[in-house]
């Protein structure tokens, strides 16, 4: 039954692609959001048929075929149902579903509409096999399709040469993260002789991750990032990470992918790609435990992505742009997460991000619809009145994603800023530095994301005059009422009220423990306990079924925190925290409202509007030379002059050899004979000498 | 015993001039009656080593019949002498000598080991069917050596009609 | 007694000759007696092979040789009289037209 999880949307993307460009909008519609739906009722099915043995850490495998079985190397198209997994089907299903459907309202009207429904389940099967597969060789096929369909996607509207630009700069640059990627499994074969996750003897092979477990744990230190070992590995898969889920130095595609329509942002570059690399990481948990190196740059990476992220959100223009880099900074604090050892909490950040994320962007697109394709917050304003419900759920999205408590973002953001303060993997000023620049992110993302709302729904409206001279955008529009904006259709509010509940309720399946005093248990993490290592941290609670992890008693005690002595004073720890979380986040909103509902025209300093000028630096110091090289050294040194000069060298040669033997036949009878007189010569004189 | 020697070497010197002579003659006659010369001389020589009988077919067939037909030849075509006409690649005369050089030194080389051996004593018994004489080719030809004999029979009547068609005129 | 070397030498010495003749002549019926004396060479070793191993084989061949020897005499001859009816010329060095 897996395999009909992954199989549904390739059969919706085979008939959309093969007979969609015959069939009327509605149909399509229906077709690609029923695969959707499929796959969605199959996940919740297995989720909840297999519950509780999932929690006891049972797999679940489906086989389908041996791919590749070389000597020792084995890779299967086969399917892995895990606590892990089946928490990403899950969520990943149930938002892309709502996602299609207010897809089939916003593409209203548009000519490729077969066209981006087929990208669309072609990349939730890819999405789905990424998330299934029960080897990296399988995942990393998911991974490439979905890095494709993400391609295809962003540049749906390929007219546009913006949005070519964008669908290459993205292609390459996740290239470049999956150089890193398959030579991590490449080395992570030759180390540990398998590319399975786990052990399966009723196919014969055994698990990487079992191999991991028998290694000791790499040394925290320079050395060991290159000293091939588990420390090599996990920094190679984390660089695949980077380029897919948009880390520095390889996050700058996610801003340009804001080429494509919005529902592709919301799904993809919001919900389920860029996550892919949380997946990754987590999965590969027991490989990040003992490379104490790597999940330190992890954290680093993460928390200073997340900070860098922030600064520029908040100074952008477009409100999609805006939401790209609060992406960014949300994913950054996922990596952190998983950095300090808290996996749990990263995979929750990816659960209740997938929903508040995916509503903000789905609520922007319901702006600019609203807005005749107007994304420039600019000329927006005063929209509240005009787009009730669209704002309503934008309200919930917003207080979700600055940390205000009760609503899903304050547990999962709160909990990873706590783990990073107390982890002890990470030597003594790392882990109050990494939870003070989460801290002053969050802070950040609060008042950017006010500042959002201020400018769109609030204040006066500025889209008086230039409303009508808006920018359109790539689509055509069925919506042609010149005037005021108004509330989108049923199609694209029903997801959005959906989503919002999400955003809300969603949290609560992971309060950390501290907070309800031990009354509500952290479901999510307990779920998902069996399949994540455990690092040397000792997390919150102290309960341990059946998953395997390196002894925690030698660790060493840092800085200020007090190993478990009592679970009261831990306890007392995380409520001062997040005490101090809910303070940011209220004045992140606070400072937000005053200073923007004053001046919602601020300009931002150049430094940031210009995002830091990487995409120049980078354009100067990789681009460009590569340019030049390519064309006068690959170009017109090797190619026209030593390959065309072999190939025309070895025509001429022909030519030389020819234009001399042909002297031999000179037509003369007496030469011939010279000839035939001197080989028979020579031959004699070889027997002769014999 | 000397004598036999002498022989030997007066037969090879007159050889070998009339040789030699072929290719200092001008006109082709002079070359073809030179070659006459030759195989006069050869003749003799294939006395001296038992072989009657190849002695007299070679005068009377080679000498007799193929050198006439040449002299028939040359005469019909009324060549003039070998005046130095049109030759190309000049450079080959040239080669000549070192080819020449090449294949005696070859020939030499391959002989060496058997500079001494001599031919054997008169064998005893009937002289008359000794080999050599008419008798024994005759009866080696018909028995052991009938297919070749058969198919040189062939051989000519081809040549025969070989020639007669090269050398009708068009139209006869 | 004659050594069998002297018979094999002079041979090679008669075809050697031969051999010369053959590319230093341009006239054609000229280069056809130089390969008649070639033959003729040939057929002196054989003889005194024979000879020297009381082997009729060896004349055997040479018979067979010396008919062979006429039948070409006579083709070669044939074909020699057809060029000179079409170019009115003998020399080897005008018959040149299969040149590249």
């Amino acid at each position: 039954m897996l395999g009909a999880i992954i199989l549904a949307p390739l059969v919706g993307a085979a008939i959309l692609g093969l007979f969609g460009k015959r069939m009327g909008e509605r149909l399509i519609g229906l077709i690609a959001c029923s695969t959707v739906a499929v796959s969605a009722i199959l996940s919740f099915y297995l989720f909840f048929k297999h519950h509780a043995e999932l929690e006891q850490g049972q797999k679940f495998y489906e086989y389908l075929f041996t791919w590749i079985s070389v000597g020792t190397f084995r890779a299967d198209a086969s399917l892995l149902l895990d606590s892990l997994s089946a928490v990403y089907i899950l969520f990943i299903t149930f938002v892309a579903f709502w996602i299609h459907v207010f897809a089939t309202g916003y593409m209203r009207g548009d000519t490729g509409y077969w066209r981006f429904f087929a990208y669309m389940n072609f990349f939730m099967f890819s999405m789905l096999t990424l998330v299934l597969a029960d080897n990296f060789l399988m995942m990393f096929v998911g991974w490439e399709g979905v890095g494709l369909c993400s391609y295809l996607l962003i540049g749906y509207y390929f007219t546009k040469d913006f949005a070519n630009d964008a669908a290459k700069k993205a292609f390459i640059v996740n290239r470049i993260g999956d150089f890193g990627f398959a030579l991590g499994v490449m080395l992570l074969f030759l180390k540990a002789g398998t590319i399975f996750y786990f052990d399966d003897p009723d196919r014969g092979i055994h698990g990487a991750f079992s191999w991991a477990f028998s290694q000791a744990h790499d040394p925290l230190a320079w050395s060991a990032i290159f000293a091939g070992g588990m420390t090599t590995i996990a920094i190679l898969l984390f660089v695949g990470a980077t380029g897919k889920s948009a880390q520095l130095p390889l996050y700058v595609w996610l801003p340009d992918a804001m080429a494509g329509p919005t529902p592709v942002s919301a799904l993809i570059h919001a919900a389920t790609m860029v996550t892919a690399g949380v997946y990754m990481v987590a999965r590969a948990s027991s490989i990040y435990t003992h490379a104490p190196t790597a999940m330190l740059i992890m954290a680093v990476i993460g928390a200073a992505t997340a900070l860098f992220a922030a600064t520029i959100g908040l100074a952008q223009w477009d409100i999609k742009k805006v939401l790209a880099y609060s992406t960014i900074s949300q994913l950054g604090y996922m990596f952190l997460a998983c950095g300090v050892g808290a996996f749990g909490a990263g995979i929750f950040h990816v659960f209740t991000h997938a929903f508040f994320k995916a509503l903000l962007f789905l609520g922007a697109g319901s702006v600019i619809i609203g807005m005749h394709h107007e994304q420039d917050m600019k000329r927006m304003g005063g929209l509240k009145k005009y787009m009730p419900v669209t704002f309503a759920t934008m309200f919930v999205g917003w207080l979700a994603i600055s940390g205000v408590p009760f609503l899903s973002g304050f547990f999962s953001k709160d909990e990873i800023l706590y783990r990073s303060f107390i982890t002890d993997g990470l030597p003594e000023p790392w882990p109050v530095i990494l939870w003070g620049v989460g801290a002053f992110t969050a802070l950040i993302t609060a008042v950017y994301m006010t500042r959002l709302m201020v400018m769109t729904f609030w204040g006066k409206a500025r889209f008086g005059d230039a409303h009508d001279a808006g920018a359109h955008g790539g689509h055509g529009e069925e919506h042609g009422h010149g005037g005021l904006p108004r509330e989108s259709p049923r199609s694209m509010v029903l997801p959005l009220v959906v989503l919002a509940a999400g955003a809300i309720f969603a949290g609560y399946l992971g309060v950390p423990e501290g907070l309800s005093g031990g009354k509500l248990p952290n479901y999510f993490e307990h779920f998902l306990e069996p399949s994540i290592a455990r690092s040397k941290v000792p997390s919150g609670d102290a309960q341990a079924n059946g998953s395997p992890h390196s002894p925690s008693g030698e660790t060493t005690i840092h800085g200020a925190v007090v190993q478990g002595s009592a679970e009261v004073e831990d306890h007392s720890l995380e409520r001062m925290l997040t005490g101090v979380s809910i303070i940011i986040a209220l004045a992140g909103i606070g400072m937000g409202w005053v200073w923007f509902g004053r001046k919602p025209l601020w300009e931002p300093p150049s430094l940031l509007e210009h995002k830091y000028y990487v995409d120049e630096v980078y354009d100067a110091t990789v681009i460009q030379p590569i340019k030049v090289g390519a064309i006068n050294v690959l170009w017109k040194f090797i190619d026209v002059r030593i390959i065309d000069g072999f190939v025309n060298g070895a025509g001429q040669l022909a030519g030389l050899v020819g234009g001399g033997l042909r002297h031999l036949q000179s037509g003369l009878a007496r030469s011939y004979v010279a000839v035939v007189v001197l080989g028979a010569l020579l031959i004699i004189g070889y027997f002769v000498m014999r | 015993m000397g004598q036999e020697k002498v022989l030997f070497i007066v037969f090879a010197v007159i050889a070998i001039a009339s040789a030699l002579n072929i290719l200092l003659q001008r006109n082709p006659l002079y070359s073809a009656l030179s070659l006459i010369g030759t195989l006069l001389a050869l003749s003799a020589l294939y006395v001296t080593l038992r072989a009657e009988f190849i002695a007299a077919v070679q005068i009377v067939v080679y000498a007799g019949a193929i050198m006439v037909l040449f002299i028939f030849v040359i005469m019909l075509l009324n060549v003039p002498k070998d005046q130095p006409q049109v030759e190309k690649q000049k450079g080959l005369r040239y080669l000549a000598i070192p080819f020449a050089g090449l294949m005696i030194a070859e020939m030499f080389y391959v002989l060496r080991p058997i500079r001494l051996s001599t031919l054997p004593p008169v064998p005893s018994g009937n002289a008359e069917q000794a080999v050599g004489t008419t008798w024994s080719i005759g009866t080696s030809l018909f028995t052991d050596y009938l297919l070749p004999f058969e198919v040189t029979s062939v051989l000519i009547l081809m040549a025969v009609v070989g020639a007669m068609v090269l050398a009708r005129r068009e139209g006869d | 007694m004659v050594p069998l070397s002297w018979y094999l030498g002079l041979s090679a010495l008669l075809f050697t000759i031969g051999a010369v003749g053959v590319f230093i002549k341009r006239n054609a019926i000229t280069i056809f007696l130089s390969i008649e004396l070639m033959l003729n060479a040939v057929n002196l070793t054989f003889v005194s092979l024979s000879g020297f191993f009381g082997d009729v084989g060896g004349q055997l061949f040479v018979f067979i040789v010396m008919t062979v020897a006429a039948a070409e005499a006579a083709v070669g001859l044939a074909i020699i009289i057809s060029i000179f009816r079409n170019r009115e010329s003998l020399n080897v060095d005008e018959v040149d037209t299969l040149k590249l």
